[in-house]
């Protein structure tokens, strides 16, 4: 490696300004730092309520996804004939479908009785439904007919489901208004539409809602064989399919959900006004420190603007130091966010995640804090007189 | 002593340091308005050592920064290192004061870096020396002005002669070709300040560099090419071979 720039290096005189007063760097880092963390909780948040939207979405074993185009999301699914999925079959990059009908259903508490709406899913037990290890085995316990399999990460309002089934008691309850056995159970999550969920065989799903129709189902998963392009093949279906379906990748499955909350909910905007709030807050923390930084050391600006230095040089100083201080506010933002994701993940089971968008993001937010705030700042710099200082 | 060239100064033929004719200078606008510098003419040859007395108020100062193209020069003309100043851009004054050294009557140290490295921010100015060599600069000119024990003092840990020192340390280590200097013996005690001055001197008649002085310093008359007196914005007398 070639070191040879040290050799001509200059006096680190931007750091040597911050690390003069101690006091005073590690308030701005504490205020940098808290204007970090509030836009990590705030962002946080936002993504995690709209990532458990999308839970049992991102467990689903397809490639593709045929929707009715009337559905708007998973609280609003319309049905579309179940033929336009074996229709993908002509094709030769389907490797195999499952047709799954889908729909809100009276849950009764087997403790209290009160009865509350839950998310049913019926499928064909010997179709591949989730991605879940072990799914499979407890799928097959659904082809007795009134079997269900219960999410345990349900809301608690659903009665003690998890705890009996552990403790080997034998669960009867009501699925609008007719009677289930919990065969087992899964973990999937509530979201914003579903306080719980519940995974029945199709047979039993239509004697739960005699009113959905036998031909209709509301997702269709398609399987490709290895190597297909999902993104060419769902070209290809939703140009030769009838207009009455409409064919998702996975991910377009799971962005058609998200896109949902995010423009008829105001939790975005809530959530990136909070974000915003955190920026406004770190960028008044960093100007002060800068400005004042820059006042208290006017004098000696000026000094150097006497002895040569072009003002550019001296605008340089002050921008590196809003870099170093983006740089050592953010590193203690990301570790106190990780900690803190961690402990709001345990006691909310919220999916909060410190993903890499994440932490891009907030430090280019964190960088532009700075180096604005130290933009603005230089103007003061243009207040240093050389000719004042003799 | 490593000497670096200053690609700045290379540039400039070096015949006369300072020349200033009808030089004037106000402050204020309208009614507000003061004339401090009037009708000043003056050169400074190379390797002459100047000496600038006068009371206070009297334009010493605003004729120093007026030559240290820290100001624009209102009327007359300032011609200083064969660089005319009248209507100079901020980037040829700029430019310009790379080659100029100034020492200030409050030393005007950077708080945060030790003596040292005060010193090597003059050296910085110089292109195409190492990191290395212009700490050797520093250190040199720190021995030259007698802080060799002190390179790695903060401003704060120095009394206030040691500031100067180092303030003039830091003026000459950019190899100055004109040497402003506002009172720089004041804080010095006698011995001290008429080391300096003769280090000043010295490097004067050695680098062909021309010192410009402002000083009320009594003791140090004797060391000076010539003395000039001002009053009232004007230079009523010149003093050469004084001595």
């Amino acid at each position: 490696m070639n070191f040879s720039f040290l050799k001509f290096r200059k006096i680190p005189l931007a750091w040597l300004l911050l690390t003069r007063q101690p006091l005073r760097l590690i308030v701005a880092i504490a205020g940098i730092s808290f204007a970090g963390i509030l836009m990590f909780m705030q962002l946080g948040f936002r993504d995690g309520l709209f990532d458990t939207s999308v839970t049992i979405h991102k467990l689903l074993d397809a490639d593709l996804v045929l929707i009715s185009p009337r559905s708007k999301s998973s609280i609003s699914m319309s049905g579309f004939p179940k033929r336009r999925l074996i229709q993908t079959l002509a094709l030769d990059e389907v490797e195999k479908t499952a047709p799954v009908n889908l729909n809100y259903l009276l849950w009764r508490n087997p403790e209290n009785l009160k009865t509350r709406s839950i998310l049913a899913l019926g499928f064909n037990p010997s179709d591949s439904l989730l991605l879940n290890d072990g799914f499979s085995r407890k799928a097959y316990s659904l082809n007795n007919p009134g079997r269900v399999l219960f999410d345990k990460l349900s809301r608690p309002e659903f009665g003690p489901i998890e705890e009996w089934f552990l403790s080997g008691q034998k669960i009867e309850t009501e699925v609008a208004g007719k009677r289930v056995i919990v065969a087992g159970l899964v973990e999937l999550g509530p979201s914003f539409g579903a306080d719980g969920n519940l995974i029945t065989s199709r047979e039993t799903f239509l004697r739960l809602f005699p009113a959905n129709p036998r031909g209709s189902i509301e997702i269709g998963l398609v399987k490709l064989r290895k190597g297909s392009n999902p993104e060419f093949v769902s070209k290809i279906l939703n140009n030769s399919l009838p207009n009455d379906v409409r064919v998702l990748t996975k991910n377009q499955f799971i962005e058609f959900e998200k896109n949902y909350w995010k423009n008829s909910t105001a939790i975005g905007f809530i959530f990136s006004l909070g974000a915003l709030m955190g920026f406004v807050v770190g960028c008044v923390v960093v100007y002060q420190i800068l400005y004042s930084d820059v006042t208290d050391h006017l004098p000696e600006y000026a000094t150097l603007l006497a002895m040569g230095y072009k003002l550019n040089s001296l605008f340089f100083v002050v921008a590196r130091e809003g870099f170093l201080l983006a740089l050592f506010g953010y590193l203690p933002a990301y570790f106190s966010g990780q900690i803190l994701y961690s402990i709001i993940r345990q006691s909310t089971r919220l999916p909060i995640i410190m993903d890499a968008d994440k932490t891009i993001l907030i430090f280019i937010l964190v960088l532009i804090m700075c180096m604005g705030s130290a933009g603005i700042a230089m103007r003061k710099l243009v207040d240093a007189d050389p000719a004042e200082i003799f | 002593m490593v000497k670096g060239k200053n690609k700045a100064s290379n540039k400039i033929n070096y015949s006369n340091t300072v020349s200033i004719n009808n030089l004037s200078h106000f402050y204020g606008r309208n009614e507000n308005k003061k004339q401090v510098l009037n009708n000043v003419n003056l050169s400074i040859q190379k390797s002459e050592l100047v000496l600038l007395k006068g009371p206070s108020g009297c334009g010493k100062t605003t004729l120093l920064t007026l030559i240290g193209a820290l100001r624009t020069c209102q009327s007359g003309n300032l011609t200083v290192l064969n660089n005319q100043l009248n209507g100079a851009s901020r980037k040829t004054r700029q430019k310009l004061r790379r080659s100029i050294g100034m020492i200030f009557q409050g030393h005007n140290l950077l708080r945060c870096l030790t003596a040292e490295q005060n010193v090597q921010m003059g050296s910085d100015l110089i292109k195409g020396l190492t990191y290395l060599q212009r700490r050797e600069i520093a250190r040199n000119w720190l021995s030259a002005v007698g802080l060799e024990e002190h390179y790695k003092k903060l401003p704060s840990d120095l009394s206030g002669g040691q500031k100067q020192r180092v303030a003039i340390a830091r003026a000459l280590s950019a190899n100055p070709k004109l040497l402003l200097a506002d009172e720089p013996t004041s804080a010095l005690d006698s011995v001290t300040g008429r080391e300096i001055v003769t280090l000043l001197r010295k490097l004067a008649k050695e680098q062909r560099c021309s010192v410009f002085m402002v000083t009320h310093d009594p003791r140090i008359s004797d060391m000076a090419d010539r003395i000039l007196n001002m009053e009232d914005g004007k230079i009523f007398s010149t003093h050469s071979e004084l001595v």
